[in-house]
């Protein structure tokens, strides 16, 4: 079953979107201040930025998978023309695994250990009611192999404790795939797996989205795997997109601070004998977006019209860029092919 | 997973010869003896020792004990001094009215305190979860034998509803196959005994069921609460699958390895612990048997009840060890 798209179609809107905890007994945190993004068919889309800068909340809260008490959503996703904020729990169950799919972060963590990788697949296939239940098995091997998974037959009776970190995000990687969603959503998806398998799992990845143009919002804090898959990347600091665009305009020339300081501290074999360049501060330095740029205690280029107010998203060159004071045009940092 | 359960019941045999010299030469450690149990305190020196020399008890110890072992390897326990029965005997009707008894407690106990567990995990801090937590701090801290007379008061004596006292109406004939009167009655086809038999368990059980099922609520509960938050959850979640299910499939069954855990040791707790239950139902059961044995100094029946006790407690770990094995596949045994 192929479905037709149009390309220019955005198939999944975010719009303004504001995750806030309330924890009894301290301030509320804004963990998502107010996100604005669209995906099409068969884009790539990456969001980066270091833990804790609301870029993980933002992907719960698009399956409706953040917890219920204590937290406040605000704004709209809008999927096929139905605002998932506003839907049942009903239809969000029919939505997610069906239209959009989810691969975690930890396939260590992230599979059940007291059932059998095929009974977890087949679950899947027949909840969304994909084939019958004779069918499944079969379905659920084919899986295994499209993902890269040797012997698929007699992979469906182990279990997951039986099977190296790679082969069991390959086995998430096949489950999200299972019902051939529109929208894969991949939360630092090879983070905790070894180096040599990382681009094994990212190259899996890109080839089963773009065989089935499907819409893939990459989420992760490495550049290097955005620089190599992604079409557009939103950078995001304390909730909020600070600097956002096509993937070589980005990468070439970021104007935010914050993105320049990501760059810098990435590990280079291109520049012998140079030393990294760590962002100085942690997340944690940070003044609210209402007083100023969040980034301002950290950032090298902070002036004193850096606080003077929240600054708005605009529009410069070929990147939308959160800054007051952005590095002006120059020559350019990576070279993205 | 066969050879594994045939080595645990093999491993039965020395466990089995080192507490039997324990038991040996602690009872005979405790003051007094069976001779100024049987005789009184007043008893004098040469009448004592004519008791004492009557049923060996003048011999060295080791050599008592060497004898003794050579009986228990026949199955014999030899005879009760105050009782004047055969301690096998008296074990074998005694012991299946002890089981039966922890058998009702614990399903009861589970039954009840599993799902409430749940629930109140499910809904944490809400007011279920509160009366949850609050009627299990009740439960363990009500003594036995309190909550066994006022159930007795009300239940029996005021309501009616259920038997005050013992395992069958002494009116009822039913022909004691195994002395499991459940099991006696279903081989004899005698609903009503049957029914008789249930009925009378019911009071006797949720004293005693109490106190486990308090134990079991609570660590259902925080076994759910910790499983609830584990990540394949959230991957259940996200593939779209009902509460029901994610409940049931995933959430019970990893919840599942504690709670065996604490409802094997509470078992095992039962059967030695009755004796304040059996008491006031007058059940008739092990637990009454031993404690009169200790106050006696019935050597004998000290020894094969102990000993009794222990093999059922090695059964139940064992079961416990093979339930681990069925529910998680990480721990299968190769």
């Amino acid at each position: 079953m192929s479905r037709i798209i149009n390309t220019n179609e955005p198939l999944l809107v975010v719009d303004d979107l504001k995750v806030t905890f309330n924890t009894r007994g301290t301030a509320p945190v804004r963990a998502v201040d107010g996100v604005s993004f669209s995906v099409r068919a068969g884009e790539t889309l990456g969001v980066v930025g270091e833990s804790g800068s609301g870029k993980s909340v933002t992907s719960l809260a698009i399956l409706g998978l953040l917890p219920e008490r204590g937290v406040q959503v605000e704004g709209a996703i809008t999927l096929d023309g139905t605002d998932l904020l506003k839907a049942s729990e009903r239809e969000l169950q029919a939505v997610r695994g069906r239209r959009v799919a989810m691969v975690f972060q930890d396939p260590m963590s992230s599979l059940n250990p007291v059932l059998t990788i095929g009974r977890q697949l087949t679950e899947v296939l027949r909840r969304h009611n994909v084939c019958n239940k004779t069918e499944a098995p079969g379905r659920a091997a084919a899986l295994l192999d499209r993902v890269g998974i040797p012997e698929a037959r007699r992979r469906l009776d182990n279990y997951p404790h039986q099977l190296s970190g790679g082969m069991r995000q390959r086995v998430m990687i096949a489950m999200a795939l299972a019902c051939e969603p529109a929208v894969l959503i991949a939360d630092e998806p090879t983070t905790a797996l070894d180096v040599t398998i990382q681009a094994q799992v990212l190259e899996l990845l890109r080839e089963l989205v773009s065989e089935s143009n499907t819409a893939l919002i990459l989420i992760t804090h490495d550049l290097g795997v955005v620089a190599g898959m992604c079409d557009r990347v939103h950078v995001m600091y304390s909730g909020r997109i600070v600097e956002s665009g096509e993937r070589h305009a980005l990468f070439a020339q970021p104007r935010h601070h914050y993105t320049r300081g990501l760059l810098a501290s990435v590990p280079r074999l291109d520049l012998v004998g140079g030393k990294l360049t760590p962002i100085p501060g942690s997340p944690r330095d940070v003044i609210d977006w209402s007083d100023g740029c969040a980034f301002a205690p950290r950032c090298p280029a902070v002036t004193e019209a850096c606080l003077g107010g929240p600054p708005a998203l605009e529009a410069l060159d070929d990147t939308f860029v959160r800054c007051v004071n952005p590095e002006p045009l120059g020559e350019s940092m990576w070279k993205v092919g | 997973m066969l050879k594994f359960i045939l080595r645990r019941l093999l491993l039965l045999i020395p466990i089995l010869i080192g507490l039997s010299f324990l038991l040996f030469v602690w009872v005979r450690a405790l003051p007094g003896g069976p001779a100024t149990a049987l005789l009184g305190e007043r008893a004098t020196p040469e009448r004592v020792a004519q008791v004492n020399a009557a049923y060996g008890f003048d011999k060295p110890v080791l050599e008592q004990y060497v004898k003794y072992l050579g009986r228990v390897a026949r199955l014999e326990f030899g005879q009760s001094i105050t009782l004047r029965k055969d301690v096998t005997d008296e074990l074998f009707r005694r012991f299946p009215a002890t089981i039966e008894l922890a058998m009702a407690a614990m399903t009861f106990a589970i039954c009840v305190g599993v799902p409430l567990g749940f629930a109140a995990a499910k809904r944490e801090r809400s007011w279920v979860d509160n009366t949850a937590v609050i009627a299990s701090l009740a439960g363990v801290s009500i003594p036995v034998f309190f909550l066994a007379q006022i159930l007795k008061w009300i239940f029996a004596l005021q309501l009616n509803w259920f038997p005050t006292i013992g395992r069958l109406q002494p009116t009822r004939e039913l022909e004691h196959v195994t002395n499991f009167n459940t099991i006696d009655s279903i081989l004899a086809m005698d609903m009503g005994a049957l029914g008789d038999t249930l009925k009378h368990l019911v009071l006797p059980g949720i004293a005693l069921g109490t106190i486990p099922l308090a134990i079991i609520a609570r660590i259902t509960r925080a076994s759910v609460l910790e499983v609830l938050n584990e990540d394949y959850v959230r991957t259940a979640r996200a593939k779209g699958m009902s509460r029901r299910i994610i409940d049931r499939r995933h959430v019970l069954r990893n919840a599942l390895l504690p709670i065996v855990t604490v409802v094997g040791l509470q078992t095992g707790l039962l059967l030695s612990g009755a004796v304040l239950t059996e008491t006031v139902f007058a059940w008739g059961g092990i637990g009454q048997l031993i404690s009169g044995a200790v106050l006696d100094k019935d050597y004998p029946v000290i020894q094969g009840g102990v000993l009794f006790l222990a093999v059922v407690f090695v059964l139940v770990n064992l079961t416990v060890d093979v339930l681990y094995a069925v529910i998680d596949p990480r721990i299968r045994v190769h």
